[in-house]
């Protein structure tokens, strides 16, 4: 047991401080804020410059390939760099869900010419991509997807909905399961597309959420040609295929998370030691005190957890259901926070952005709201619940 | 960075898994508990030759010469077994005789309790239940050729079976950075050393009175420096509590089993009781408990081997969390089996008074929460 980091990756770690103080944008914070003064459009645009610079410096892709443009390095590499950024404040790539699940699962999968094709412009943001996953009527239980894939000489015609999907009003490409043979059974019968989101027949609504931001969208399809050769692990591998990428989504989303949290509840503590109630400082409170020591414990705990994961990672082991502990406690966790952020600015907490009474602007209620969708994203508690009783307990399906 | 344990742990885990499953049954358990010693002669000769009892010694005094993240796996197996018997309350002496005795001391006693010849207690709990300095009202006063210690200690390991008990006594008055505190040695049947069997609810861990009578000690009784037992004792509550932290993880680790096996093989309503989501999520909640108790308290087994500056913050953390955990857990366990859990004869109640004896031994989940508060300067 050792919890020390080796030369070289302390050097890395310094290296990504430095150039982390030199290069992040000062305002960058008030520039990509969703709000009036500040057209979308602009923030996005931001956001891709951003990724491009990190990726020119060499700090996009850590884990991936050399000859895909990455650079052959471990998870402990990919954890410095993002527990770094997350100190540093910096902004997270745009193209997430494109460097941490389209790219290694088309590494995984795809042909030589995919391969060629797709995981360079994912790097450098040249190509942003999204997740056609979630239906209206196919969200934890994802194989009863209904959107459908018919052949049409060398074309499959695609025809159906996705919902919930981040980034789709920006996305050059969609990870996409269709179902292409509705006769087989439900795992058997999807494929997994590499789809182009501007293609004749891809609509994109956006869908207005709980913060009032549209987030996420709607995208429709009606009649969307795609070529065969879009087809990612050959036809009817969807299920398989897209498994690979949820492993990875888990992994990628998780890096960097317990950092984050740390961070907010350091914010929490500096908000409590400025509130007061019935005339006494928050954090002399001992109820407070015991449920900022428990949230401090939490967030510990996740760091610890994620150690052990590494561990098991540099190992050689594949990252398995234990992932979903670590959801679990980190959704747990984070809800926990921003619910004792509202407790601590008590009355306070009802004022939002706008008003000059609110406090700190506003920004804990649109966290606390945002934080609600946590325990739903990515796979519902509910969901992570089985997984860790029938796959790592091994208790029977219901 | 590695997060695992070696391959020498594993194989101390292995071998006293093994040894455990053959020499602490739950048949043995039951019986040890009836008895006021709670311990047989036989069994800890048998820890003993193991090297088990002096795991955490140096090799200079008789022992192996490991460190907490050893002992972390050992202690696991033993609380996966409730192992009834003073192995708590004589690392607590060892430890309080290690971290503050002289050279001389330190011969005189750990060889014999690595070797198993003799056992240890640490009488620190008063009536007061605080485990901090302003809880100690026990008085040692000098006299012509040594020390005359009165007063009463209360929440005693195993003081009645102890060939030597280490007693924290009041030397000089409370202030603030000197807390007057001094170790003395009582060797048992000492005059005016009374300890005293208390019935517990845990009855696999013996808790003792021990009134201490105008006790009448040499001037060598004194363990360590007079008025400086306070930073010695802080080293033995820190890797005491880790050691007991990680023996309430292999309790809970073991009620967490023992439920799901219960879970694929009971039916009810045509199923197996764990194929019901209200089973198996609470039996997914038992299991994030265990697993982050886990984390927690090897990583303050760690912090405490290197000595890192945030070690006493890591084993508050540990304390608080395994404390919650191991009491939901195991009460979880009750639940989930249904009536049978609630027997005698089922082994659930021995985890499920564990806990609740562990809670609130060396600190509860609050009085660690508080410090954790403290500590990161609330």
């Amino acid at each position: 047991m050792d919890f020390s980091l080796t030369p070289e990756q302390d050097a890395f770690r310094e290296q990504v401080r430095a150039w982390l103080k030199e290069n992040i944008p000062r305002d960058w914070s008030r520039r990509v804020m969703a709000s009036a003064e500040v057209p979308r459009p602009e923030a996005y645009q931001f956001l891709r410059d951003w990724q491009r610079t990190l990726f020119d410096a060499g700090f996009v892709g850590l884990t991936w390939p050399k000859e895909y443009g990455g650079r052959g390095l471990t998870f402990m590499e990919e954890l410095i760099l993002h527990e770094e950024m997350a100190l540093a404040k910096a902004p997270q790539i745009l193209n997430i869900l494109g460097v941490g699940m389209a790219g290694p699962t088309i590494i995984a999968y795809g042909t030589e010419e995919q391969k060629k094709r797709y995981p360079a412009k994912i790097l450098s943001c040249e190509e942003i991509w999204c997740q056609g996953y979630s239906e209206p009527n196919a969200g934890s239980d994802l194989a009863s997807l209904q959107t459908r894939a018919v052949k049409d000489g060398e074309y499959w015609v695609i025809n159906g909905q996705k919902v919930w999907t981040s980034l789709a009003h920006v996305s050059d490409r969609m990870m996409l399961l269709a179902r292409t043979d509705p006769a087989a059974p439900r795992h058997k019968g999807i494929t997994y597309f590499l789809l182009d989101m501007r293609l004749p027949g891809v609509t994109v609504k956006p869908l207005k959420q709980i913060t009032g931001d549209p987030e996420f969208n709607e995208v429709f399809f009606d009649n969307v040609r795609v070529h065969e050769s879009e087809i990612l692990g050959g036809l009817n591998n969807g299920w398989q295929v897209g498994l690979t990428t949820l492993m990875y989504e888990r992994l990628a989303l998780g890096f960097g998370l317990q950092v984050r949290l740390r961070i907010a509840l350091d914010g929490l503590i500096e908000l409590a030691r400025r509130m007061e109630k019935e005339g006494r400082v928050l954090t002399k409170d001992p109820v407070m005190r015991q449920k900022i020591a428990q949230l401090w414990i939490d967030t510990e705990c996740l760091k610890y957890l994620g150690a052990r994961a590494i561990t098991k990672l540099l190992k050689g082991e594949i990252p398995g259901p234990e992932a979903s502990i670590g959801k679990m406690i980190w959704v747990e966790t984070h809800q926990k926070l921003q619910e004792l952020a509202m407790e601590i600015e008590g009355p306070y907490s009802q004022l939002v952005r706008g008003s000059d009474w609110a406090v700190e602007s506003g920004v804990w209620q649109y966290t606390f709201l945002r934080s609600r969708a946590n325990s739903i994203e990515g796979g519902t508690t509910e969901v992570q619940k089985n997984i860790i009783g029938e796959r790592i307990l091994g208790l029977p399906k219901g | 960075m590695d997060f695992g344990f070696s391959e020498e742990q594993e194989m101390l885990r292995a071998s006293a898994r093994k040894f455990f499953e053959n020499e602490c049954t739950s048949t043995v358990v039951r019986q040890r508990m009836e008895e006021p010693a709670g311990v047989t002669d036989d069994f800890w000769t048998k820890l003993a030759e193991q090297g088990w009892l002096g795991l955490v010694y140096p090799e200079e005094y008789g022992g192996v010469g490991l460190g907490f993240v050893d002992l972390t796996v050992l202690m696991e197996e033993m609380g996966r077994v409730v192992m009834p018997g003073p192995f708590l309350a004589t690392l607590l002496g060892g430890l309080a005789i290690l971290e503050a005795g002289s050279a001389e001391q330190k011969k005189q006693w750990l060889p014999r309790l690595a070797d198993g010849k003799a056992k240890a207690a640490l009488a620190w709990t008063e009536p007061s239940a605080r485990w901090d300095a302003a809880g100690v009202a026990t008085t040692a006063k000098p006299t012509a050729d040594g020390w005359l210690l009165s007063g009463t200690k209360l929440f005693v390991l195993d003081a009645h079976i102890a060939d030597v008990t280490a007693v924290v006594a009041r030397t000089a008055e409370n202030k603030a950075g000197q807390p007057g505190l001094s170790l003395f040695l009582v060797p048992k049947g000492t005059p005016g050393f009374e300890p005293k069997l208390l019935p517990t609810m845990d009855q696999t861990r013996k808790l003792c009175e021990v009134v201490l009578r105008d006790v009448r000690l040499p001037g060598s009784a004194l363990l360590g420096a007079k008025d400086g037992a306070s930073a010695p004792l802080s080293r033995v509550l820190e890797r005491a509590t880790v050691a007991l932290c990680a023996e309430m993880c292999g309790g809970a680790q073991k009620v967490l089993e023992m439920t799901t096996e219960y879970a694929k093989i009971r039916v009810a309503f045509n199923r197996p009781i764990g194929s019901y989501q209200g089973v198996k999520h609470r039996a997914a909640d038992m299991l994030v408990d265990v697993e982050n108790a886990k984390s927690l308290t090897y990583y303050a087994a760690w912090a405490v081997d290197e000595n890192v500056p945030d070690s006493a913050l890591a084993v508050s953390m540990a304390k608080a969390y395994a404390s919650d955990a191991f009491r939901r857990v195991s009460a979880a366990g009750i639940q989930l089996h249904g009536g049978i859990g609630f027997t005698w004869e089922h082994d659930l109640h021995l985890y499920f008074k564990r806990a609740k004896s562990s809670e609130f031994t060396f600190g509860d989940a609050t009085h660690h929460r508080e410090k954790v508060a403290q500590l990161i300067s609330l």
